[in-house]
């Protein structure tokens, strides 16, 4: 069993838990991500790690409410219990010494973004956060970016925070107006990642995406979490998450992910309606 | 006068198909003590030294022995038995080969039907749970040494319960939530109830082996942290990544691999969605291609959850097919549509992505290839649909990688298996390995064999035997 330490709300539908995990806290790297199992009746699902802490032995995870298991685990406080936890999954993002590094993430990719932006930090990048949310209310993280970014690009969808636009917007405008880039890095709604990555094609700059597909195991033994890249077939959480961009089929992990919205929406209505 | 040989085996009473494929209790219900004992008369008790029986079965359980035991109504007697070589016997009586291993060799058979030496030892297993038995047995003083077993499929199980009575520390480790490896996550429940697999992990618990649950070597420990706290590790992770056929369509909506669909089920319990949480898709028409016992087991379990038409697309012949004979009888009872000399060759899809229909083209059988089966010929022009709403491939399975992939001591094959010697040593210094790991995909009772072999090199070597200089590869 794995306990809740501590939890925040950061915003509408998006929290943030530490738990109680030494484990998994000891080989953890920027860019891997757990499976948990809330309760026996539970599903597996993948969480990115946003922090972790060796010596005192827990994680960090940020999540957005989305379905039955989020719901679920949003309701859960500090003393609660998560049944399963297991990680650190996936392959670490690569880190290097590229130059300028630019991190683009969306949403709730913005901790998954957080985590590799400080690791290209500490490997000597200059880096260049973009970070894109609906509107302010749901802006997170904005003091963490500052502490570790050096320079900081902040939008929002209808214009309600700093200013108005997509992320796709702000990457263009800053490649446009000269910015340097020697790598990207892209992680939030495949739609984004997908247009994402056609800028950076354009001008010819290395790009990661990190892929979220449906899993299960989580260690390559089932292959639900399957994308093609380059034209084969690659499972994200043994070969990935993140992959060559330009390589990635993004309309078809866009498809694959919602093969279950039907079961989702009647596992979260009956999870609504105070079922369990 | 004795009475007259009976040749006919006695039949195992079964749950009636109509009704068996709207449930997943176990399709074989066990015999009682009095067909136990009918069948157990049939049986000419051959000598031990000589009972082709034996010679047939991977872990030479002494047969005739225990089938003595059963007519003299010795239950605990017939357990140990059994048990002297093979620690699982509730789970090989349900899911041997037998009429390819211990039955294949019966001698009944020359004159009427072989012994049904599978349900019979079945029957001890299940009688002896019931009654509380166990076999006594000796465990031998804590010697101070510890040992690890990755992965708690059927070689790293009964390696660790071999270890333990030798007076090891044993830890198992295993990436899942749960301990069993293809016991619980692949072999349905209608073949083999999960609660099997869990009474011998709590057995193997009350004999002092530690299990620890959602590790996954390679990635929440490397195999060098554990040999750092071990004196030896034993490689028991199986050969659970999935294969898929490259070909258009593959990733459509509703095509599976047998691992994910039946995951879902019996891990995760899809079928009770959703009371459990995990989901699985309910359509009409699903079409399985392979013809092993992955197969049977995905076709048979999506009749239960609800699919009306089930195709079984084989590549080869019927006689060629890799399932044991009792599945394909089964699947054919319960109503799966087997298809004979097809393969896919393109998934074509609805609007919304979802698979509508595969592609399939005629074979003819051509040369024999390497495992001697006539390998399948696509003859062009014969392509035809077949519209369907999912699909599962069950066409195999490699080792994962994810273990040893940064573990450049470990070498493998080029199908993907870990190299090990007569011993079951790997490439690496301390480290053995079993079962489908270094097989590929194989059997239960092979690998409970490997677990015990690889428990007895153990021993050995941390006896003091010195490591080789080479390891010379074994072929399986
Ligand atoms: C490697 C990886 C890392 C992830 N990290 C995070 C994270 O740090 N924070 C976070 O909030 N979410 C993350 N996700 C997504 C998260 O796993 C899903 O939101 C979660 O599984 C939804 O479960 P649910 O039962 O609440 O909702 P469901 O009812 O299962 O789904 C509700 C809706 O969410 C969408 N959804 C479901 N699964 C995913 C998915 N894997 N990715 C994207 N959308 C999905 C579906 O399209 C569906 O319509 C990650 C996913 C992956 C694969
Ligand atoms: C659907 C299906 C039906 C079958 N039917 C039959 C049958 O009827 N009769 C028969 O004899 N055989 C059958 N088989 C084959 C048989 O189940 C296998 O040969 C046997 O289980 C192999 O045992 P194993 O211990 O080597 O590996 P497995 O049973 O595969 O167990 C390996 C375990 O290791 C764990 N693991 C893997 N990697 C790691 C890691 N890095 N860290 C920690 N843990 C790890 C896995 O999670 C798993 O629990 C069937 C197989 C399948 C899939
Ligand atoms: S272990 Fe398998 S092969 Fe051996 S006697 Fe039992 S059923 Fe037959
Ligand atoms: S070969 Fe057949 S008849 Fe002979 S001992 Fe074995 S089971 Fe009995
Ligand atoms: S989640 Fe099962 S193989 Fe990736």
């Amino acid at each position: 069993m794995f306990e809740i330490m501590d939890k925040k709300v950061l915003a509408p539908n998006i929290k943030w838990i530490r738990v109680r995990a030494p484990i998994v806290a000891r080989n953890a790297h920027a860019g891997q991500f757990v499976i948990l199992r809330l309760h026996e009746k539970g599903e597996r699902i993948p969480l990115t790690l946003f922090k972790w802490n060796e010596e005192e032995g827990y994680i960090e995870l940020v999540f957005q409410e989305v379905g039955k298991t989020t719901y679920e685990l949003g309701s859960y406080e500090p003393g609660d219990k998560i049944m399963d936890v297991v990680g650190p999954l996936g392959n670490p993002t690569p880190i290097q010494n590229y130059g300028t590094a630019v991190i683009v993430s969306g949403g709730v990719g913005a901790p998954i973004g957080y985590a590799v932006t400080r690791a290209l930090k500490e490997a000597g990048n200059r880096v260049v956060s973009i970070i894109g949310f609906r509107s302010k209310e749901y802006v997170i993280l904005e003091d963490e970016f500052k502490k570790i970014s050096d320079e900081l690009l902040i939008t929002t969808d209808d214009g309600s925070y700093i200013r108005k636009g997509f992320t796709t917007d702000v990457l263009r405008e800053y490649l446009e107006n000269g910015g340097k880039a020697d790598y990207v890095f892209t992680v939030g709604p495949v739609i984004m990642m997908k247009l994402i990555s056609q800028i950076t094609k354009e001008y010819g700059i290395k790009t990661d995406a990190s892929l979220n597909p449906l899993m299960v195991d989580g260690t390559g033994m089932c292959g639900a979490c399957r994308v093609t890249v380059g034209g084969e077939i690659k499972f994200a959480c043994a070969d990935g998450p993140d992959f060559d961009a330009h390589q990635v089929d993004f309309d078809e992990l866009m498809s694959r992910l919602v093969e279950y919205r039907p079961e989702e929406k009647i596992a979260l209505d009956k999870y609504m309606k105070g079922g369990c | 006068m004795p009475k007259p040989l009976k040749k006919q085996r006695v039949p195992m009473p079964e749950q009636d198909p109509k009704e068996r494929i709207h449930n997943f209790n176990e399709v074989a219900l066990g015999y009682t003590w009095e067909l136990a004992l009918e069948e157990a008369s049939r049986c000419l008790q051959c000598p031990v030294n000589h009972a082709p029986c034996i010679k047939g079965c991977p872990v030479d359980v002494n047969i005739p022995g225990f089938i003595k035991k059963i007519r003299e109504k010795d239950i605990k007697g017939a357990l140990e038995i059994i048990h002297e070589t093979n620690a699982l016997p509730c789970i090989t009586g349900r899911v041997c080969p037998q009429e390819q291993q211990c039955e294949m060799h019966c001698v009944m058979g020359k004159v009427g039907d072989k012994i049904n030496i599978g349900k019979l030892e079945r029957f001890v297993a299940d009688e002896a749970k019931k009654m509380g038995i166990y076999p006594e047995v000796y465990i031998a003083p804590n010697n101070g040494k510890k040992v690890a077993i990755i992965g708690s499929g059927p070689a790293g199980l009964t390696a660790a319960a071999d270890l333990v009575k030798m007076g090891y520390d044993v830890t198992v480790f295993e990436a899942l939530h749960d301990y069993g490896g293809v016991l619980i996550y692949g072999i349905p429940e209608f073949r083999l109830p999960k609660e099997i697999a869990r009474y011998e992990v709590e057995y193997l618990k009350s004999l002092g082996v530690k299990f620890i649950k959602n590790v996954v070597v390679g990635k929440t420990l490397t195999i060098y942290d554990i040999l750092n706290d071990y004196d030896a590790v034993f490689l028991g992770t199986g050969a659970g990544t999935p294969n898929f056929l490259n070909i258009p369509g593959v990733n459509l909506k509703g095509i599976y691999s047998a691992n994910e669909f039946l995951t879902r089920i019996n891990l995760m319990k899809a079928f009770k969605f959703p009371e459990y949480d995990t989901p699985i898709k309910r359509g009409k028409k699903l079409a399985v291609i392979g013809g092993g016992n992955v197969a049977m087991d995905a076709a048979r379990s999506a009749l239960r959850i609800g699919y009306e038409e089930v195709y079984i697309i084989y590549r080869r012949t019927k006689e060629y097919m890799t399932a044991r004979k009792e599945e394909i009888k089964h699947a054919e009872e319960e109503g799966v549509k087997f298809m004979f000399l097809v393969s896919p060759v393109e998934f074509v899809g609805n609007e919304e992505g979802n698979v509508k229909a595969v592609v399939l083209i005629m074979n003819e059988l051509g040369e024999p290839d390497e495992s001697g089966r006539r390998r399948p010929k696509p003859v062009p022009g014969t392509e035809f649909g077949l519209e369907v709403d999912a699909v599962v491939f069950a066409i195999g399975q490699r080792p994962n990688k994810v273990l040893y992939q940064e573990v450049p001591e470990l070498k493998v094959t080029k199908w993907g298996t870990l190299i090990v010697d007569e011993k079951y040593r790997t490439t690496m210094k301390g480290v053995f390995a079993g079962g489908d790991a270094v097989r590929g995909e194989a059997t239960v009772v092979l690998a409970m064999g490997d677990g015990k072999r690889g428990a007895r090199a153990i021993d050995e070597y941390l006896k003091g035997e010195p490591w080789p200089e080479k390891i010379e590869p074994k072929n399986f």
